[in-house]
C-alpha cells in the first residue's frame, strides 16, 4: 500500500479567487480524502443588522459578495418586504429581475473565464472577460456602479431605466450574443476543453440529492431545480421558463449548464423588456418590522439557491438576519468529487462548483 | 470535436482597436450616473443635517453653529443616500475619480466664505 501524505491546498492558490483551504490526503497521485476549512474572510456582516437600520442594511447586504452583489441586496429587500407586508410596484420587480439576470450573465462569464484559465486556455479566458466588461458597462450606464450597484432598496429600486435605454440594452446583448456564440462553440466543441473536463469530478443525481447540492452544480447532475421556477418577482411574467439541465454530472456538464444559462438569461431579459409595464418604480416605506415577525425568501443566485431569513423586534433594527449561501451547500458535494480524483484535477474540481467564499463566510 | 475554434476571433482581434482604454493617456468616459465624489453647493445648502443622518458610514459632518459642511471622501461609499435625501438638491455626485492625495483628509466647506479647507 502506498504511503499516505497530506498536501495543503490553499488558502492562497492560483486557481482560487478567494481563500479556501483543503487538506488533501493523498496516496501517490490520488486523493483519498479532502478536509475543507473556511474562516479566512469572515467579516461578521449578519451581526451588523444590530447597528444599521433595515433600510441602510441593503448597502451592507450587497457587500456580502462582489459578484452576486445585486442578488444579495435583492434577496434582503424581498425578505424585509415580506416581513413588513410591502407590495413592490410591478415595474420595480421587472427592473430588479433584469439587473439580476445581467448579474448572472457577468457571473457566468467570469466563471467561464476562470475555468478556461484553470485549464490553461488563456485566450479563451481573456475573450470571456472582454465580453463580461460589456455587461459591467451596462451596469455603469444604468446604476452608476460596475460591481456595487446600489440599485435595490426596500420598497422598490433606486432609479428607473427608461424604455429606450432598456431597448438599447437588449440590442447590446444581442450584439454580444454573436460573439458569445463563438465562445460557446469553443467551450462545447473544442478538443482541448473536452479532454480536460469530460469525466472530471463526476457526481450522480442521487449523490447530488444526498449532499443537497444547489444551482448549476446540481442541475449538471440532472436535478431540475431552479428557484426561478417559483416565479418570485417578475419571473411569473415569463411565458415558458425551463431550467438548463444536463445529466452527465461531470465538469464538462457544469461548464455546459453555465454556458447555456448565459444565452437563456439574454433571452429572458429580452422577454422582460418587451413586457415591462409603465408606472412607479418605488414606494415609500413607513414603520418598522413588527416584534416577533419573521420572513424567509429564496432566490436563485448565479451559483444556486440562496435562502434568507429575517426577524423583526419592533424597532428599525432587525433582530436577526441569516443567509444560507449556495457555496456552503455545494462544499459537501465538492469534497465528495475530490475523493479518488487525480491531484492534478483538484483545482478544476474545486472551480467547477464556482466557489464563493466571501458569500459563505459573510 | 474541433480544434482552433478561437482562431477566427483571434485573427479578428489582431486588426481591431484594443478592448482596453489606456487610461490616463486616454480620458475615462463617465456616464450620467457614474459615481465619484459628493460635492455641495453651499449657496443653496441650509445645513439641515439630513445628509449626516442618512450617511451609513458617518462620512458627513454638518456643523450648523459653525456654518460648515464636511465630507470625508475616504469614508464615503458613494451610495447616494445623501444626494437623494437632500431637500434643497444642493448635494451632487461629481462623476470623476478622486484626485490622488498624500494624506487622508476631509473636505470642509464654509457657509460664509465658501473656501474649501483641507
Amino acid at each position: 500500500m502506498a504511503e499516505r501524505s497530506v498536501i495543503p491546498f490553499g488558502p492562497q492558490h492560483p486557481v482560487l479567487p478567494e481563500p479556501l483551504h483543503l487538506d488533501l490526503i493523498i496516496e501517490d497521485e490520488r486523493v483519498v480524502e479532502a478536509i475543507p476549512q473556511v474562516g479566512f474572510v469572515h467579516r461578521g456582516l449578519e451581526k451588523l443588522v444590530e447597528k444599521k437600520d433595515f433600510q441602510q442594511f441593503v448597502l451592507v447586504a450587497e457587500r456580502i459578495c462582489g459578484i452576486c452583489s445585486f442578488g444579495h441586496s435583492l434577496g434582503y429587500c424581498e425578505t424585509v418586504e415580506a416581513l413588513m407586508g410591502i407590495e413592490v410596484p410591478r415595474r420595480a420587480e421587472f427592473l430588479r429581475v433584469i439587473w439580476h439576470e445581467l448579474s448572472r450573465i457577468h457571473s457566468h462569464l467570469l466563471w467561464l473565464g476562470l475555468l478556461a484559465d484553470a485549464f490553461g486556455f488563456e485566450n479563451l479566458f481573456m475573450q470571456c472577460w472582454r465580453l463580461r466588461e460589456r455587461v459591467l458597462d451596462i451596469f455603469e450606464a444604468t446604476t452608476g456602479g460596475r460591481v456595487i450597484l446600489t440599485a435595490c432598496k426596500v420598497g422598490g429600486v433606486e432609479q428607473d431605466i427608461e424604455n429606450s435605454e432598456l431597448a438599447a440594452i437588449v440590442e447590446d446583448l444581442n450584439g454580444m450574443r454573436a460573439e458569445y456564440d463563438e465562445l460557446l462553440r469553443v467551450f462545447l466543441k473544442d478538443r482541448s476543453v473536452k479532454s480536460r473536463l469530460v469525466g472530471v469530478g463526476h457526481l450522480t443525481k442521487q449523490q447530488a440529492r444526498e449532499f443537497a447540492c444547489v444551482g448549476p452544480f446540481a442541475r449538471a447532475s440532472g436535478i431540475e431545480e431552479d428557484m426561478r421556477l417559483f416565479g418570485f418577482g417578475a419571473y411569473d411574467a415569463l411565458a415558458d421558463f425551463q431550467p438548463i439541465v444536463s445529466s452527465d454530472g461531470d465538469g464538462y456538464a457544469r461548464c455546459e449548464v453555465r454556458a447555456r444559462e448565459v444565452l437563456a438569461s439574454i433571452d429572458l431579459i429580452a422577454e422582460l423588456v418587451e413586457k415591462i409595464p409603465d408606472g412607479p418604480f418605488d414606494q415609500k416605506v413607513k414603520g418598522a418590522p413588527a416584534k416577533g415577525s419573521y420572513a424567509v425568501s429564496r432566490l436563485e443566485q448565479p451559483r444556486g439557491e440562496c435562502f434568507y431569513f429575517a426577524r423583526g423586534n419592533g424597532t428599525k433594527f432587525l433582530e436577526r438576519f441569516r443567509i444560507r449561501t449556495p457555496t456552503s451547500q455545494n462544499i459537501a458535494g465538492m469534497v465528495h468529487t475530490l475523493q479518488g480524483c487525480e491531484l492534478a484535477d483538484v483545482p478544476l474540481n474545486v472551480l467547477t462548483i464556482d466557489p464563493c467564499i466571501s458569500c459563505t463566510e459573510r | 470535436m474541433s480544434s482552433f475554434g478561437l482562431a477566427k476571433m483571434s485573427l479578428r482581434n489582431l486588426f481591431r482597436k484594443p478592448a482596453t482604454k489606456g487610461y490616463p493617456a486616454v480620458p475615462a468616459v463617465f456616464t450620467e450616473r457614474s459615481k465619484g465624489t459628493v460635492r455641495n453647493d453651499m449657496d443653496t445648502c441650509i445645513l439641515c443635517g439630513i445628509c449626516q443622518k442618512r450617511c451609513p458610514t458617518n462620512a458627513i459632518v454638518v456643523d450648523k453653529p459653525g456654518g460648515t459642511w464636511t465630507v470625508n471622501d475616504f469614508d464615503c461609499i458613494q451610495c447616494l443616500s445623501c444626494v437623494r435625501s437632500c431637500p434643497k438638491k444642493s448635494l451632487t455626485m461629481d462623476p470623476q475619480y478622486a484626485a490622488p492625495a498624500g494624506e487622508m483628509s476631509a473636505v470642509t466647506l464654509c457657509k460664509t466664505n465658501e473656501d474649501a479647507q483641507e
